[in-house]
C-alpha cells in the first residue's frame, strides 16, 4: 500500500508543483469558452425548457474541463516520464501493475476534479444554477475523469513522441468532447447525428454530469453511469493489459 | 550445501528484431560477491542487466534474483534489487530529498530518514538535498541515481557504469561506499570500461562478447591462464641481447627488449647472462600481466560458435 501511496503522491505533487499551469490555466481559459458563448448565444438558444444556455452550458464545460485535464494528467506524466526516461525507477520498483494504474487514475481524478470544481465555484457567484441530485454529479465527474485517465495512460504508453501524443489529444479526445453534447443537447441535432451521439461514450458523461444538475437528460443517468463505468473497465484493462506486457516501456 | 545464488542466469537469450543480444547467456553470481561484466560497447552488457532488472524480457531461458524468478516472481526479486541505470535519468520536478523519499515509498518504506540521510552525506550530497534535481551537475546526478539503488538497501547491488563522466574525487568516494556495502554482505554487480576499477574491486569477471560469455573466471585465474607471464623490458649497452636469452625475446622497439618471464625466479638467470657477457643494463621495467592484457586477448580473437 505503501508504494502505491508514494506513486499517488508523486503525481499528484507533479501536477500540483506547476498549478499555475495545471490548474490555474484550464480554469481561466474554460471560463472564456463561457464568457463568449455567453455573449454571443444566450438570447439565441434555449437548450431544455426554461433553462438558460449559459446556465446549461456550465456544467458541460465543467465536465468538459474535468475530462480534458483527467486526461492530460496521465498522459502528460507518462510521456514525460518516458521521453525524459526516469520511468525506470517506477519499472524497477516491486509496484503492481494494478498500482501503477490506480495512481496514474487517481491522480488523474483529483486534478480533473480540482480544475471542475474551480469552474464551477467562479461560476456559481455569477449565475443561479441549480443542483438538483449533487451524487449523480460526483459520481459523473468520478467515472469521467477516471475513464479519461484510464485513456491517458494508455496515450502516454503509445506514444513515442509529444506529436503522436498531441494527435490523440486532437483527432480523439477533443472530437468525442465536442461533439458529446457539452454545448448542445443532442435534442437538437437532425436524427442520423442523434445516432450517431449515442456511439460516443463521452456523450453518457455529460449527459449523467448535466442530469445532476438539472433533474433532466437525455438517456436515464443509471443507464449512462452503466455505459460509462462498462467503458472505464474496459480501457482499465487494456491499460493493465499494457503495462504487464510492457509495450513500449520495457524490451 | 551451497549458498544462495543473488543472481542466477540459464540459457537466456534476447533478440532486437534479428539481431541477437544475448546469446544463450548462463551466469551465476553467488552472494556477496564483487563482481565485474565486461565487454566491449554492444556486447550485450546492459541488457543483460535490464533483463535481470526486469527492464528487458528475456525471449527464453530464466532469471533469478534471491532465488526469486523475475518475471513471474517479479516483486519479491525487484525488492532485492537495486540498479544504477547506465543513462543519466532524473525527474526534473524533484529535489534530491524527496527523489529519495519518493524511491524509498516505491519499495514500501515510509519511515527511512536515518538510511536517506547516511546515503545522502556518504554520497557528499548533503549540500545538495534540497536542490532542484535539475540544478545539478551530470556527476551530482549520478551520485543520485547511486543513492536511488541504494535507497531500500537492496541485498543485491547493480551498478552500470557508474563511474562514467564521474571525476576522481567522486570515484573514489563512491568505491569506498560501495565496498563497505560489500564487506556488509551485498552482492555488487558492476561494469565499467576502467578495467583497472574491476581489477582492483572484483574478484571474478565475466566478459561479454557479440551476447556471449567468452570468458568467466577469477581476475587471478584469468590473468594466469590468457597471458603469456611476465615481461621484461631491458634497455642495453651495447644494444644487443646474448644468444641465450633470444628465445625470451618478444619485441626489440625503441632501443628496448621485452622478454617473456614465466616466473620471477627466471629474472636471476637473465642478470647473470648479461653480467656474463659484459652487458649493461641502462634501464629495466618488470611489467605484470593486467585484466586489460586479458581483455585485449579475448576481444582481438573471434567469438567461437556454440
Amino acid at each position: 500500500m505503501t508504494g502505491f501511496l508514494t506513486l499517488l503522491y508523486k503525481e499528484l505533487l507533479r501536477f500540483w508543483k506547476v498549478g499555475f499551469q495545471t490548474v490555474l490555466a484550464p480554469i481561466v481559459s474554460t471560463l472564456l469558452y463561457l464568457l463568449i458563448f455567453f455573449h454571443v448565444l444566450e438570447a439565441h438558444i434555449e437548450a431544455y425548457q426554461g433553462v438558460p444556455y449559459t446556465v446549461f452550458l456550465i456544467p458541460g464545460l465543467v465536465m468538459m474541463a474535468v475530462m480534458q485535464n483527467a486526461f492530460a494528467n496521465s498522459s502528460s506524466s507518462m510521456i514525460q516520464s518516458k521521453i525524459s526516461g526516469n520511468i525506470v525507477f517506477v519499472l524497477l520498483s516491486p509496484l503492481t501493475y494494478r498500482e501503477i494504474l490506480l495512481a496514474y487514475i487517481l491522480a488523474s481524478v483529483v486534478r480533473g476534479l480540482m480544475v471542475g470544481a474551480g469552474v464551477y465555484l467562479v461560476t456559481w457567484f455569477f449565475f443561479d444554477i441549480p443542483l438538483y441530485w449533487p451524487v449523480w454529479i460526483i459520481l459523473f465527474a468520478v467515472m469521467g475523469s477516471a475513464l479519461l485517465g484510464a485513456l491517458g495512460v494508455i496515450a502516454g504508453i503509445w506514444a513515442d513522441k509529444f506529436d503522436q501524443l498531441a494527435a490523440f489529444q486532437n483527432f480523439i479526445i477533443m472530437p468525442l468532447t465536442f461533439l458529446s453534447g457539452v454545448f448542445y443537447s443532442i435534442h437538437s441535432l437532425p436524427p442520423a447525428w442523434q445516432v450517431l451521439s449515442h456511439l460516443n461514450p463521452f456523450f453518457y458523461m455529460i449527459d449523467g454530469f448535466r442530469y445532476g444538475f438539472f433533474g433532466a437528460s437525455d438517456i436515464p443517468p443509471y443507464m449512462s453511469l452503466v455505459i460509462v463505468t462498462v467503458c472505464f473497465v474496459a480501457i482499465s484493462l487494456l491499460a493493465i493489459k499494457l503495462l504487464r506486457s510492457g509495450y513500449k516501456l520495457r524490451h | 550445501m551451497d549458498s544462495v545464488l543473488a543472481i542466477e542466469v540459464k540459457k537466456v537469450c534476447k533478440y532486437f528484431g534479428s539481431f541477437c543480444a544475448l546469446d544463450h547467456i548462463d551466469l551465476e553470481i553467488r552472494e556477496g560477491e564483487f563482481f565485474a561484466l565486461l565487454g566491449p560497447n554492444g556486447a550485450g552488457k546492459t541488457t543483460l542487466i535490464n533483463t535481470i532488472a526486469g527492464l528487458a524480457l528475456a525471449d527464453s531461458g530464466s532469471v533469478h534474483v534471491m532465488g526469486n524468478h523475475v518475471v513471474n516472481q517479479y516483486r519479491l526479486a525487484r525488492r532485492q534489487l537495486g540498479v544504477v541505470p547506465q543513462e543519466l535519468v532524473f525527474d526534473p520536478f524533484f529535489t534530491v530529498r524527496e527523489t529519495l523519499i519518493i524511491q524509498s515509498g516505491y519499495y514500501g518504506i515510509s519511515k527511512n530518514k536515518t538510511w536517506i540521510d547516511e546515503i545522502i552525506e556518504r554520497l557528499g550530497l548533503t549540500d545538495k538535498a534540497h536542490a532542484n534535481m535539475r540544478a545539478l551537475s551530470g556527476g551530482m546526478k549520478r551520485r543520485v541515481m547511486v543513492a536511488q539503488a541504494l535507497v531500500h538497501k537492496p541485498p543485491v547491488i547493480i551498478l552500470d557504469e557508474p563511474t562514467a563522466g564521474v571525476d576522481v574525487e567522486l570515484r573514489q568516494s563512491l568505491w569506498d561506499f560501495i565496498k563497505q556495502l560489500n564487506i556488509e554482505g551485498h552482492t555488487i554487480v558492476l561494469t565499467t570500461h576502467y578495467l583497472e576499477e574491476a581489477e582492483a574491486l572484483c574478484s571474478r569477471v565475466a566478459m561479454l562478447k557479440q551476447g556471449k560469455v567468452i570468458a568467466l573466471n577469477s581476475i587471478q585465474s584469468l590473468i594466469n591462464t590468457m597471458t603469456a607471464g611476465y615481461s621484461l623490458r631491458l634497455r642495453l649497452q651495447p644494444d644487443n641481447l646474448p644468444p641465450g636469452l633470444q628465445e625470451k625475446q618478444v619485441t626489440h622497439h625503441n632501443g628496448f627488449y621485452e622478454l617473456r618471464m614465466d616466473s620471477y625466479r627466471q629474472i636471476e638467470s637473465v642478470l647473470a647472462q648479461l653480467r656474463e657477457n659484459k652487458i649493461q643494463i641502462l634501464e629495466m621495467q618488470l611489467l605484470q600481466p593486467d585484466l586489460e592484457a586479458v581483455f585485449v586477448n579475448l576481444m582481438k580473437n573471434p567469438v567461437s560458435e556454440t
